[in-house]
């Protein structure tokens, strides 16, 4: 290729770049190999995917009694979202780079291409690469079906916290699994969980022993990777009594034409005066500008305060994903337990958001407190839906819920969608929503001031965001405030 | 010495509604006009198409700034070109402080002149000093945008940035209303603090009081969208006593 020519095609990409999905800079492909299984589901998949982990008959049996229960399930309707009918039998349930064939291995021997990957993606898997004075992250990296590798797992086992890969904590730590699994999310409990149930790859494992304050954040980094797949992940987070851990967790996808689905189950259990964390980042590809492409984000999210005063807390920045349907919640099982819930759901261009949270007080002077800031933009669809249960039992049962919607332009749309139900009489519960929209005033304001039009809404829309960014951990606020200002990008002028 | 500004014949609406027509008006740096006129003449429009706010239609005439047409500029190129306007009705925003909203604004002008950002901890410093200046104590700068201010602080607020800023020509559009005596003293100093050869003002006031605190070298009349008569600062005395009524006949009482 001439020189001249090929200065002309990169003017051209830059300029075609420009105007497509140019803000998601985690839009690129590894070009690696792959073992891959046909597509479809059935009963021998279930069974391919558990002898590909060398599962033990008990989990293999789960899987197949989820996979049973799902078939007479059907895929809710109720969420305000709308994308045309899944075929489940046109999908891949299982994708590994056949470097990990083998099964897991030592960070040492992970394929460079792997590591290279996460490394533009700004997750480092090499713990020499953790300069001093930044403070360590333990990284458990899922790519595709498999978990590539997981950080510090030595420094942390010191302090007896187990943190691995899911299909390593079934072969290691089998009496952990098998009595926490399914116990926060049954594998029944909605359509999608039941299909992560029977066809679940991979993910975290974490335990926290009784006293330890875990020394570090841990965190997952999600990767979808491969065309056609899905990624059925679960992260299960146990901290035993008078635990603490701090948890994140961030998803990225290369730029596709196709959907993809992400079915993800989460599980947290805190026991006696326990504290889990749990903020996630979630930029999941959201599709072009015309809707084209994009990840399904279906995902059950739930946490178990399951013994007196624990406490659970989720914080999460949505700006991802095509459609999100998506409830974090808590179950306030132990007396004086604490559920929280901080969001910032962000949706632009044709992105729909259907999230939100349900707080279930089971115990005496049990408490919550939820955040919400929605911001639609383009011609997105943001709903917040959200649940607030008071079990006859909860005597003394408190709750606190905020939810703020911003508007920017006039093609988009927010919902407020609150269930509140109280069975004891000395329940509290206060509700408080707003909706506004950012004013051409205070955009001129800014303007006049300086700040570009996109500026302009990235401060403004940080501003409304504040209260619960500042509940996120503190080096991802600033990431998470810059992600805002990306994500809105367009979304004026 | 060539004009900083230099309106020329200048036409301009908002929804198809004629607000200023043939206004002309020249500052030359280091010079304070100001400019009175009864409600309705046309004096906020002013402000707002000088900085070029939307909506607002100029339909004949220019508008330079240092030989630049202002009129092609988006409000961000005038901001960065130096051009300040302290509002008449400061606008809030919730969740953002003081502090950053500073910041942002300060850096996003030094970006656009090709300079550097300034640093976090020289930023503070000059901040504390200028806020303190203008009687502003430490806890205004962390508190939200203008969100609970009262009227004499957003006031002052926008002098605050202003005196951060020091923007080649600051527009001040009825600063002095809702301020009582001390305020408007504090508010007088800063903007004589910010006086200097090479910086122009346009202060637009309905009452004199203002000027006696801040001596305009040129004072004008605005009566149904142009400049009716210029003088010096003996005008605004006189206006104080006889009114806008033989400017704009019978019908309005100033």
């Amino acid at each position: 290729m001439s020189e001249a020519k090929a200065s002309i095609d990169k003017d051209t990409v830059d300029q075609v770049a420009k105007f497509g999905g140019e803000h998601y800079k985690y839009g690129f492909t590894t070009e690696i190999d792959v073992d891959k299984i046909p597509n479809g589901l059935s009963e021998d998949i279930v069974r391919f995917i558990s002898a590909k982990k060398e599962e033990p008959q008990w989990l293999l049996d789960w899987r197949l009694d989820a996979y049973e229960r799902w078939k007479t399930m059907d895929e809710p309707d109720w969420a305000h979202v709308d994308y045309p009918k899944i075929n489940y039998q046109d999908l891949c349930y299982y994708a590994a780079p056949k470097s990990m064939e083998a099964g897991p291995k030592s960070l040492d021997e992970v394929d460079p291409q792997l590591l290279e990957t996460y490394s533009k993606l700004g997750i480092p898997l090499q713990e020499q690469e953790v300069l001093a004075g930044v403070k360590k992250i333990a990284v458990d990296a899922v790519f595709d079906s498999v978990s590539v590798g997981t950080t510090f797992r030595e420094e942390l086992a010191k302090d007896g916290v187990i943190f691995c890969s899911f299909s390593e904590a079934v072969q290691e730590h089998p009496e952990l699994v098998k009595k926490y699994l399914g116990s926060v999310v049954p594998k029944s409990d909605n359509y999608f969980a039941a299909l992560n149930s029977a066809v679940f790859s991979d993910g975290s494992f974490c335990y926290i022993p009784p006293g330890v304050k875990c020394p570090m954040e841990l965190s997952t980094y999600f990767r979808i990777n491969e065309a056609n797949t899905g990624q059925f992940e679960r992260t299960l987070v146990i901290a035993d009594k008078g635990a603490y851990v701090s948890y994140l967790e961030g998803c990225t996808a290369p730029m596709r034409d196709e959907n993809q689905l992400h079915a993800a189950v989460v599980e947290l259990v805190a026991l006696e005066d326990a504290e889990i964390k749990y903020s996630t980042v979630q930029n999941w590809y959201p599709g072009d500008e015309n809707g084209k492409g994009g990840i399904y984000n279906f995902v059950t999210k739930r946490g178990d305060c399951r013994e007196a005063r624990a406490r659970i807390s989720w914080t999460q920045v949505e700006t991802g994903s095509a459609v999100t349907w998506k409830y974090p919640s808590c179950i306030l099982r132990g007396d004086d337990s604490v559920g929280e819930f901080y969001s910032i759901a962000i949706s632009n261009n044709m992105q729909q958001v259907d999230s939100g949270t349900k707080m279930l007080h089971l115990g005496k002077n049990t408490s919550s407190r939820i955040i919400s800031k929605g911001i639609s933009a383009g011609r997105s669809s943001n709903a917040y839906r959200g649940q607030v249960n008071v079990h006859p039992k909860a005597a003394g049962a408190r709750n606190f819920t905020q939810c703020d919607s911003l508007l920017i332009g006039d093609k988009c749309a927010a919902h407020t969608v609150p269930y509140i139900e109280a069975k004891n009489l000395s329940a509290v519960l206060e509700h408080e929503a707003t909706t506004s929209k950012i004013s051409d005033d205070q955009l001129f304001f800014c303007q006049q001031r300086g700040l570009d039009p996109e500026e302009a809404v990235a401060l403004i829309v940080n501003g409304f965001c504040r209260d619960v960014l500042q509940h996120l951990p503190m080096e991802f606020a600033v990431e998470a405030q810059k992600l805002v200002g990306i994500s809105l990008e367009g979304s004026v002028g | 010495m060539s004009a900083l500004l230099n309106i020329d014949n200048l036409h301009a609406g908002i929804d198809g509604k004629p607000i200023l027509n043939g206004l002309s008006l020249s500052i030359r740096p280091g010079e304070v006009h100001a400019i009175m006129g009864p409600n309705g003449s046309g004096k906020s429009t002013l402000s707002y198409v000088l900085s070029g706010k939307d909506g607002y239609e100029v339909s004949g005439g220019d508008m330079m700034f240092e030989g630049q047409s202002l009129a092609d500029m988006a409000p961000e190129e005038r901001a960065i070109a130096g051009l300040f306007l302290a509002f008449q009705y400061p606008l809030e925003i919730p969740g953002v402080t003081n502090m950053t909203f500073l910041k942002t604004s300060l850096n996003a002008i030094l970006r656009g002149r090709g300079e550097d950002e300034m640093d976090a901890a020289s930023f503070l410093r000059l901040a504390r000093e200028k806020s303190r200046a203008l009687g502003m104590n430490d806890e205004m700068l962390k508190r939200q945008l203008n969100v609970g201010f009262s009227g004499g602080e957003k006031k002052r607020n926008e002098i605050l940035q202003m005196v951060m800023l020091e923007p080649k020509l600051a527009i001040l559009d009825e600063t002095d209303s809702g301020l009582d005596i001390d305020a408007l003293k504090t508010v007088a100093e800063g903007v004589n603090a910010l006086r200097a050869p090479d910086r122009g003002m346009l202060v637009i006031t309905h009452y004199q009081r203002l000027l006696d605190f801040i001596k305009p070298d040129v004072v004008h009349v605005m009566a149904a969208g142009r400049i009716v008569k210029s003088g010096g600062a003996e005008l605004a005395l006189e206006l104080e006593k006889s009114g806008y009524a033989e400017y704009v006949g019978e019908t309005v009482n100033a």
